[in-house]
């Protein structure tokens, strides 16, 4: 099917009935993204994307964790900080692209933010749920073998909640993956973001769907990564099949 | 003097539309070594009666002390056994039973030391490093008993801890559980609502009355084990105690069927 797909496609293009800037044909494409690889400037667009959503992520993630296992576990901490979570969630990252320039200047740091941002809230969210539905049974289990607050989150509240994190990791990294497309539009003069818009003003348009198929792939492989981390970390897990 | 000792124990359940007295002025004393069955119909306030020994609930009136200590939280002294497989699904069998001994700081080897004895003891050896999803139900409470094995519990609460097992299984646990208790000397508070199982094990059986949960019967138990349950003796208590049991279903039923 996406074989028959392409060459579709391709005798479309071949046969003159669209102009190669409305729809390049898959050949011109592919001849497009290989020169962009060989001359070396793919692996910098892709490696400065992915070092943003690495820190964007890693920052935003790494704060929310601990941030919603304590609201998660504790019903003060959650009366605390939820009413400015709700009010900040909505807000879509790109929304705060220009107070983020005004704060941070043009370069990595604005992208970094918004991508933090972006990473935040899902793996905020799924990680106060995952903690809020750990069975109270595994909690008064604990308790009774002598556990105390930091064993009880270490070894029983994190790994029963890991499930809902992981979904929210998940979410988190599809997100940050957007905001940093969107942010290096704006604010830095390379990654795939970049790239696309720069072809754009050419109307290089084969040069933009090899952009638009690279991120694809990425989102692709790092999809597969998290797979397999989720069937590693959830061995122990009883899935819908059994 | 009484190794646990509960005085005018009275526990009162506030919901928003009703009140429940699920435990009401309970007076029971164990001593050190007994094996004690709580009996009595479903909702008659046996698993409150032990979560209130075991810390996790507050009575509203009474006191529980356990060896001169009055109960004010849940402890490793006092170690529980719940009905719903309650042991962790994250952690590997031995992982499970190492638990309580790795909070309480033990050293890795004595760890692989204990937890390889009782792996031995509960006929877990070839499942240590299998996670709970693959076990049945009678080996998922073998690593539960074993978990308190590790931290060597002087007290055991065990609530219907073999109510969802199959007749076998159930029995092979029983008999397991009375070799345990024979050579551990540890005293057994046993949750249960068969009759048939209060006799096979138990030194003492305290039959308790529905709503209010009160103390209806407190029977010795005098026979050897190991018990047969087709003896004259065994039935006669059978048939005694089932009386008892039944005044107290017929109330639970005639509730049920009172329209809310
Ligand atoms: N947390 C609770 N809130 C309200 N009612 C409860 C609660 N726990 C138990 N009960 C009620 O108290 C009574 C005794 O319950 P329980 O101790 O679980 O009985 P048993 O273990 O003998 O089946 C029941 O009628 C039950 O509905
Ligand atoms: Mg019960």
């Amino acid at each position: 099917m996406p074989l028959l797909l392409l060459m579709v496609w391709e005798a479309v293009c071949r046969g003159g009935l669209v102009s190669p800037i409305m729809l390049p044909s898959p050949s011109a494409i592919t001849i497009k993204w290989v020169e962009w690889l060989r001359s070396g400037e793919l692996l910098v667009d892709v490696l400065g994307s992915l070092g943003r959503v690495t820190g964007g992520f890693l920052l935003g993630a790494g704060l929310a964790l601990p941030l919603g296992l304590f609201m998660g576990a504790s019903p003060r901490t959650y009366e605390y900080f939820n009413p400015i979570i709700q009010v900040l969630r909505p807000i879509p990252p790109i929304a705060w692209i220009p107070m983020s320039i005004l704060w941070f200047g043009l370069g990595n740091p604005p992208a970094i933010f918004l991508i933090s941002l972006g990473a935040f809230f899902p793996v905020l969210m799924n990680t106060i749920s995952g903690v809020q539905n750990v069975d109270s049974i595994y909690l008064r289990a604990a308790r009774n073998l002598g556990a105390g607050r930091s064993a009880m989150f270490r070894r029983v509240i994190l790994p029963a909640a890991t499930p809902y994190i992981l979904t929210g990791i998940r979410i988190g990294i599809g997100t940050a993956f957007i905001v940093v497309i969107v942010s290096e539009m704006i604010a830095v003069n390379n990654g795939l973001g970049y790239r696309i818009l720069e072809a754009r003003e050419f109307m290089w348009s084969d040069k933009i769907i090899a952009g638009m198929v690279t991120i694809g792939l990425l989102g692709l492989a790092i999809d597969q990564v998290m797979n397999a981390l989720n069937t590693y970390l959830l061995r122990w897990h009883r899935g819908l099949d059994s | 003097m009484d190794y646990i000792s509960i005085s005018n124990l009275s526990k009162t359940f506030e919901g928003s539309d009703c009140t429940v007295p699920a435990l009401q002025d309970i007076n029971l004393s164990l001593s050190k070594g007994e094996f004690v069955c709580l009996l009595g119909p479903s909702g008659c306030g046996k698993s409150t009666l032990l979560n209130a020994i075991a810390g996790f609930i507050q009575p509203s009136r009474g006191e529980i002390v356990v060896n001169g200590q009055p109960v004010r939280e849940p402890g490793p002294d006092r170690g529980v056994v719940f009905q719903e497989y309650a042991i962790f699904p994250w952690m590997t069998v031995a992982r499970n039973i190492a638990f309580g001994l790795e909070i309480k700081g033990a050293s890795t080897a004595e760890i692989r030391e204990r937890v390889d004895v009782l792996l031995e003891t509960l006929g877990l050896s070839e499942f240590r490093d299998r996670f709970p999803k693959d076990l049945s139900g009678g080996m998922r409470q073998r690593v539960a008993i074993a978990r308190l094995l590790a931290i060597d519990s002087p007290i055991m609460l065990m609530d219907e801890p073999f109510g969802a097992l199959d007749a076998l299984t159930r029995r092979t646990l029983q008999d397991e559980l009375l070799r345990i208790w024979r050579e551990s000397g540890k005293t057994i508070l046993f949750v249960t609502h068969s009759i048939e199982e209060s006799l096979y094990l138990s030194t003492r059986i305290v039959v308790m009355t529905y709503r209010p949960g009160t103390i209806k019967r407190n029977q010795i138990v005098t026979m050897l084990h190991p018990r047969d349950p087709a003896g004259a003796e065994f039935n006669e208590l059978k048939r005694e105690l089932g009386h008892l049991v039944m005044e107290e279903q017929e109330r639970h039923t005639h509730d049920e069927m009172k329209p809310v």
